[in-house]
């Protein structure tokens, strides 16, 4: 319980920093906001109005609390491309990216675990040296890349899907699940083959230990070995990797969204940053930092519970 | 290096990272076509004998292209490297030699940058700094910084209380000499696999960026920019995007069996 209670602390105060250094981080770009929002409409009046409304004379402390607080309270502020608020700018892109971050991320585990588990059980033969060789090179292979190559053959040449042709989810939820199949299968393969290469090394690892002889010498095949006696500890480090992923399932859509054209908030994020609209921009990137903490935070967690030594070292 | 010569990874790696090179350098100095001709009557071409990866909507030899793209990302991703390289290890090497408060701290820091995803710290750095060939350079070697102290300090940690760097003291060498003279020439090999898992990301997140038209802009070349071309002709000239594709698939491939075979992860 202590250990939770310590870990939740780190949380939180990891959050706060993170906050700060976002907030920070955007406020050290030189350059004036109202100049960009009033355009053509500018004179020093107006500008100086804004100023007092956006609350851009406060002094910074000022106005990192009351950002915090309408970020709290899910209202982070105007944004200055649009000036509107950026949780409307944001409304129905978020639901996009955590669905294809999510999506991706059940593919990982559905793809590396037992693919893990097999290379291991068939060490030294001809399956696991082939595996291995093509393991490596989807490790290599971007994901974007890998979207332009399935954009390119299942829906320039076969046609299982139009390109571009993204159903949002108020019209039809299999419809925009089934869009992000290909995207999600993009981000997950480089993913699946880092992760079953995790498994498959501490699959090896952990049969050199003692138990597992003893394990051998009562009779059990390799297959039970693993099954019964192995797996349970070698999982131990991929579910601390697999839970840390996500946060990477996450980054990974930022790209795979500009590929697939899916109005998530890796375009929105890039369209930001190309327009400076800085608020929206830096909701964006605490939103994700959040997300990964977060993930961290509960890697840590399942790692204690599933494995008792953590808390005590 | 005998040993690392042992090791199948390394020997992949090798090769594909010394092909890769030997066709960047001569691409410095001559490539098939110029990258930049137009030519009206050749747009579009599928790969042929005359071009070995087809021609692209200008009719420019893409085989041209991606040589030219590739010696300019492995440029950015060397740039990054040794910034990130050259600050980790002062900044590793000082943490690790003197510990402390300021160390402790340091290290906390480098923590929370590692468990980002790189690309979403690149992306503000981008924002803070602007667009541009430079600006992505000093991003990602912003960026490498921590992984490099990181391994630089655990490793001098290490060294400093061995038997060598005792003798060292006892003749009377001061504290930076025995760091920069002593204890680094014996970490090199550590930091080898490390600087071959540099490039690896480099490599994949120059191209990330500049896909994503935030790196390298027009008209720069990068194999990341020629990738955002080539999506626009994904229908009428694929080849176009899985030339360069492999080009980039081979580059991260090498350096990521080079760290491998030399122990990295």
């Amino acid at each position: 319980m202590t250990y939770v209670l310590k870990k939740t602390g780190v949380l939180i105060i990891s959050l706060i920093l993170i906050s700060l250094l976002a907030f920070l981080a955007f406020q050290i770009i030189p350059g004036d906001p109202t100049t960009k929002i009033l355009g053509t409409d500018y004179t020093p009046e107006r500008a100086e109005a804004l100023r007092e409304q956006l609350g851009l004379n406060d002094p910074l402390p000022a106005r990192y609390l009351s950002w915090l607080k309408g970020l709290l309270q899910g209202d982070p502020g105007i944004s200055y491309s649009y000036f509107m608020p950026v949780k409307d700018v944001m409304s129905g892109k978020i639901q996009v990216t955590a669905a294809l971050s999510l999506l991706s991320w059940v593919l990982v585990m559905l793809f590396s675990i037992p693919l893990g588990i097999l290379l291991a059980r068939f060490e030294g033969g001809h399956f696991e040296r082939a595996g291995i060789v093509l393991n490596q090179v989807f490790m290599a292979v971007p994901p974007f890349f890998l979207g332009m190559l399935f954009t390119y053959l299942f829906g320039l040449v076969l046609h299982w899907f139009m390109p571009g042709g993204y159903i949002p989810f108020s019209q039809s939820v299999p419809g925009a699940l089934g869009y992000m199949f290909f995207p999600a299968l993009a981000i997950a393969i480089p993913k699946a083959a880092k992760t079953a290469k995790l498994l498959r090394s501490s699959i090896l690892n952990e049969m050199n230990k003692d138990y597992v002889r003893t394990a051998y010498s009562r009779g059990n095949s390799r297959w039970a070995v693993l099954r019964d006696h192995v797996l349970r500890n070698a999982m131990l480090p991929v579910i601390t990797y697999l839970a840390m992923s996500l946060a990477d399932t996450v980054a990974g859509s930022i790209i795979v969204e500009q590929v697939f054209a899916l109005p998530g908030l890796g375009r929105l994020l890039l369209s930001a940053i190309g327009n400076r609209d800085f608020p929206v921009a830096q909701c964006i990137v605490v939103i994700i930092a959040f997300i990964v903490v977060f993930m961290n935070y509960l890697a840590d967690i399942i790692t204690q519970y599933v494995d008792p030594r953590v808390r005590l070292s | 290096m005998k040993q690392y010569l042992k090791d199948k990874n390394f020997r992949a790696g090798l090769l594909i990272t010394g092909i890769m090179l030997c066709v960047i350098l001569i691409g410095l100095l001559w490539t098939p076509y110029d990258p930049n001709a137009m030519s009206g009557s050749e747009k579009l071409l599928k790969p042929s004998a005359t071009h070995l990866f087809g021609t692209d909507n200008f009719g420019r030899d893409i085989f041209s292209r991606v040589i030219q793209g590739a010696g300019a990302t492995f440029l950015i991703a060397a740039a990054a490297v040794a910034i990130g390289l050259v600050i980790g290890l002062i900044i590793g090497g000082l943490t690790g030699y003197y510990g402390g408060v300021l160390d402790e701290i340091l290290m906390r820091i480098s923590d929370t940058i590692l468990a980002f995803p790189s690309i979403l710290l690149a992306l503000v750095m981008i924002a803070i700094l602007g667009k541009g060939k430079y600006n992505i350079i000093i991003a990602l070697g912003i960026l490498f910084i921590p992984s490099f102290a990181r391994i630089v300090r655990s490793e001098v940690a290490k060294q400093k209380n061995t038997d060598y760097v005792r003798n060292a003291r006892l003749m009377g060498a001061s504290n930076m000499r025995i760091l920069f003279l002593h204890i680094m020439p014996n970490i090199v090999p550590v930091l080898l696999s490390s600087v071959a898992i540099g490039f690896n990301n480099a490599v994949l997140s120059e191209a990330s960026m500049s896909y994503l038209g935030v790196g390298v802009q027009p008209p720069d070349p990068s194999l990341g920019r020629l990738l955002s071309e080539a999506q626009g002709y994904l229908f009428q000239a694929p080849w176009y995007a899985i030339c360069t594709g492999l080009a980039i698939i081979l580059l991260i491939l090498g350096f990521g069996l080079l760290s491998e075979g030399m122990g990295g992860e």
